[in-house]
């Protein structure tokens, strides 16, 4: 229909990230991660990063990775599992520099950030710790006869977004069928360039507008990944691999153990990785028939 | 099937006087956060509190508590928590640590720069606690959890709110604590935690042996009421036929 074509393989968008840069990811806990382009960050050098996330698995890989300079997050989860192991492990040895936010500081900071704003006043974090753990947080005082003291939550600005969607078209256009996207369309009118990738590429979409939340001129590139999202969900197109997060999870308690799962699922490409990802379920599902006789 | 009425088990106990925290809120969110507090909030809304709305945990509104596909909504994250916002909603949250303000602690055991154990991080309870009524459910009542001063405070007591000024105090009220054992409440002069109530079958020592801090104790501590013939009906034949309460307060 045009020549507005932003595809770009995953080794292309990796090429694009720089060490020190500041990554949004989209995503809630292990719930339609990026995950795909977490793992292509994985494969190359990328260091220092400020990563922001409604953080799962995403955080968990590259923190394990020692890819994080500082992580900013109001938690860390991957929801059938509360305590993500990477992330626990990192704060625990005090190798992760980490910006604690409140979720409602987290939403008007994104928000401040896409309307090009230095901050958001919001009442969430006032009394508690959140403040005097971060000492760039400040109190705004409304100039209206309230006189309200509010934290400004600053604008949460970034150099990328890295979001995952279950449908998109070449131009960048996204649409979320799930039942939640999250913070996800905002985290792409935040950042200064977003990468999307997707289950499927469409030339139309089906379904309400109401879903179609991602704009391409808020694109830069656009990424096929089928399961893209794996092992978090990515609803409808499929649920999480909850057996294959028991593995990871496992892994994680265990340096040893997480060597060999690294070099099981991650050495290799997106080819190789779904590929790893079907032998261990078939595995699992030999192991359960045979539980079962 | 024909079931004998037996009593009521512990944790049907508790389911009840979780379901007590919203009587009389009209039409709130009411949202939860482990077994027992979703279980209760359903009861609450097939009882006594037919305004109350109730999530299915992800983003749609359940017009019928006993039928997940039976959807009146929609609120995803974002409006979820422009709702919490306004106000219209009562949470009842858990907590690794709480202190007798109502200080909760669900970031990290041990100092926040490095801690001994990191947990979840803040969520939402920073901004939820200065938003609207908040409760907490304690699935087993213990000094680890009762503690003098929470290591990092992520939902917001009744003396920091206070501290920390009147935008932070204006919509703060922590309605109730319901654990294994007993219901507490804040109604105190200096709203400090006072043993409200005891379960059947718990005595006020023990409770008090399992708070590391001072308990304000009535001279006369009620009971706390045992679940109906139709709640125990619900609880057991409609809401949580496999047993999973059982599993977060054994009998």
């Amino acid at each position: 229909m045009s020549d507005l074509d932003k595809r770009l393989t995953t080794e292309e968008f990796a090429a694009r990230i720089e060490s020190g840069m500041t990554v949004g990811i989209g995503g809630w806990g292990s719930r339609r991660k990026p995950m795909a382009l977490v793992r292509a960050l994985l494969r190359t050098n990328v260091k220092d990063l400020t990563v922001l996330s409604c953080g799962g698995p995403d955080v968990g890989l590259l923190a394990a990775a020692g890819r994080i300079g500082k992580l900013v997050a109001p938690f860390v989860t991957l929801d059938s599992v509360p305590l993500e192991p990477h992330f626990r492990a990192a704060r625990e040895s005090g190798a992760l520099a980490f910006e604690e936010w409140d979720e409602s500081m987290f939403l008007w900071g994104l928000t401040a950030a896409a309307h090009r704003l230095p901050f958001m006043p919001v009442r969430g974090g006032l009394g508690s710790d959140v403040p005097r753990h971060n000492p760039r947080l400040r109190t705004v005082t409304s100039p209206y006869d309230d006189g309200e003291e509010l934290l400004a939550a600053p604008a949460l600005r970034m150099d990328v977004a890295l979001v995952h969607v279950d449908r998109a078209d070449v131009r960048g256009n996204g649409q979320f069928r799930g039942p939640d996207p999250f913070f996800d369309d905002l985290f792409t009118e935040a950042a200064e360039r977003t990468y999307l990738s997707c289950e499927q590429l469409v030339e139309r979409f089906e379904g309400p507008p109401q879903s179609l939340l991602v704009q391409r001129q808020n694109v830069t590139g656009v990424l096929h990944t089928p399961r893209g999202a794996h092992f978090t969900s990515c609803a409808p197109d499929y649920g999480r691999d909850e057996a294959f997060q028991r593995a990871y999870v496992r892994a994680a308690r265990d340096p040893q153990a997480w060597r060999a799962f690294e070099e099981r699922f991650l050495a290799g490409d997106e080819d190789d990785y779904r590929r790893a990802v079907d032998d261990l379920a078939e595995e699992t599902g030999s192991q359960r028939k045979d539980a079962s006789q | 099937m024909t079931r004998t009425a037996t009593a009521a088990t512990r944790a049907e106990v508790c389911v009840v006087a979780c379901a007590e925290a919203w009587r009389g809120d009209g039409e709130v969110l009411a949202a939860t956060a482990g077994t027992v507090p979703a279980l209760a909030a359903r009861l609450a809304r097939l009882t006594f509190g037919p305004e109350l709305l109730l999530t299915d945990s992800e983003a749609m509104l359940l017009a019928d508590p006993e039928d997940p596909t039976h959807i009146e909504g929609w609120l995803p994250y974002r409006r979820h928590l422009s709702l919490a916002a306004r106000g219209r909603r009562h949470m009842m949250m858990g907590a690794s640590q709480l202190d007798r303000y109502g200080n909760q602690n669900i970031s990290c055991i041990g100092p926040w720069e490095r801690p001994a154990r990191q947990l979840l991080g803040a969520r939402g309870a920073p901004s939820n606690t200065v938003n609207h009524p908040v409760s907490y459910w304690v699935p087993r009542h213990s000094a680890r959890v009762f503690v003098e001063r929470v290591d990092t405070v992520s939902g917001v007591g009744f003396d920091r709110a206070a501290e920390a000024g009147p935008a932070a105090a204006r919509f703060h009220g922590l309605r109730r604590v319901v654990t294994d054992l007993a219901v507490l409440d804040f109604a105190t002069a200096d709203h400090r935690m006072r043993l409200a109530s005891v379960h059947p079958g718990v005595d006020v020592p023990l409770v008090r042996e399992r708070t590391g801090f001072e308990l304000q104790v009535p001279d006369e501590v009620p009971t706390t009421r045992e679940p109906g013939a139709e709640e125990l009906r619900l609880i057991r034949e409609v809401l949580d036929p496999g047993g999973a309460r059982d599993r977060e307060v054994p009998a």
